[in-house]
C-alpha cells in the first residue's frame, strides 16, 4: 500500500511531562505497527532522556491554560509537584509506564534516540549525561540524513 | 468481509487480515498465516507468543499491546521485534487468528 506510512521521526523540544509523553507515544505506537522510528530530543526535551533529570520530569502549572486553574495560583510552591502527582497516579490506573521505564521500553523496540548536538552544546552536556538509550549526539543535518525518506513531526 | 482460504478452510477476516472469529482458527492455519508476513518458520518462542495471545483474548475479550506482551508473555520486548519485526503484537495477532489489539501503549 502506497499511503501507508512506513517511517517517521519525531522531534521533542519540550521537558514538562505533556510536553515529552505524546512524543513518546507516537514513537511506541509506530512501532507497534511496525514502522520505523527514531526520536529526535533537543532544547529542554534533553531531560527526557537526561539520567538524572528523566525521574523528576513534572507537569507545567504555569502558562498551560489546559489546566483550568489561575495562572498565579499555578504559580505557588509545589502546585507542580501536586498536578504531575495527580496525572502519575491516574496513569499508573491506567498501565501506562513512567517516563523512564517509557524510555527503556521504547529502546527495546528499535526506536532510534538521538540527542541534538546545539543543545547538547548549549546545556554543556555531553553522551555520559544520557540513559544507555541514546544511540548518540547528532547534528541537524545528521537528523535530516536519518529522517530521509520518512515523516518528520514536530512536539 | 472478505473470506480467505487459510490451510484449505475458507475463514472471514477484515481489510487487515485479522479474524473475525477467533473459533475458526486452528494451530494448521499459523504456518501459513506467519509466511503472509515473512515470517518463515515458527520457532518454540513464536508458538509461545502465540498461544498467549489466544490465552489473552480468551480471557479479557482483547489481545495485549506490545508493552503488555513483553511484561507479562515471558519474551521481552527485544526478543519480541527479533520474532516479528513488523510489530509484535499486530503481527502474532494475525497468525493466532485473533482481531487486532487496540491499546495505544
Amino acid at each position: 500500500m502506497a499511503d501507508k506510512i512506513e517511517k517517521v521521526s519525531i522531534i521533542i523540544s519540550k521537558g514538562s511531562l505533556e510536553g515529552i509523553y505524546p512524543g513518546l507515544i507516537m514513537a511506541s505506537g509506530a512501532r507497534a505497527e511496525g514502522i520505523e522510528a527514531n526520536l529526535f530530543f533537543t532544547f529542554f526535551g534533553l531531560d527526557a532522556i537526561h539520567a538524572k533529570r528523566v525521574e523528576h520530569i513534572k507537569v507545567a502549572t504555569v502558562g498551560n491554560p489546559g489546566m483550568h486553574i489561575a495562572t498565579m495560583l499555578g504559580g505557588l510552591p509545589g502546585m507542580s509537584a501536586i498536578a504531575t502527582h495527580m496525572m502519575t497516579k491516574k496513569m499508573h490506573e491506567l498501565d501506562i509506564p513512567d517516563i523512564p521505564e517509557f524510555i527503556e521500553f521504547i529502546g527495546d523496540t528499535g526506536t532510534g534516540m538521538y540527542a541534538c548536538k546545539a543543545s547538547v552544546d548549549m546545556f554543556d552536556l555531553s553522551e555520559d549525561d544520557f540513559v544507555e538509550q541514546v544511540d548518540g549526539v547528532i547534528t541537524v543535518g545528521e537528523f535530516y540524513d536519518i529522517a530521509a525518506g520518512g515523516e518528520i513531526i514536530f512536539t | 468481509m472478505p473470506i480467505k482460504t487459510i490451510a484449505g478452510v475458507d475463514v472471514e477476516v477484515t481489510d487487515e487480515g485479522f479474524f473475525v472469529d477467533p473459533d475458526q482458527w486452528t494451530e494448521a492455519m499459523a504456518p501459513e498465516l506467519a509466511a503472509e508476513d515473512g515470517i518463515a518458520e515458527l520457532t518454540d518462542a513464536h508458538w509461545q507468543v502465540i498461544r498467549f495471545m489466544r490465552t489473552e483474548q480468551a480471557t479479557k475479550g482483547t489481545g495485549p499491546t506490545v508493552r503488555i506482551l513483553g511484561k507479562t508473555s515471558g519474551v521481552g520486548t527485544k526478543e519480541l521485534y527479533q520474532l516479528f519485526p513488523k510489530g509484535p503484537a499486530k503481527i502474532a495477532a494475525r497468525v493466532a487468528g485473533i482481531p487486532k489489539p487496540r491499546g495505544c501503549i
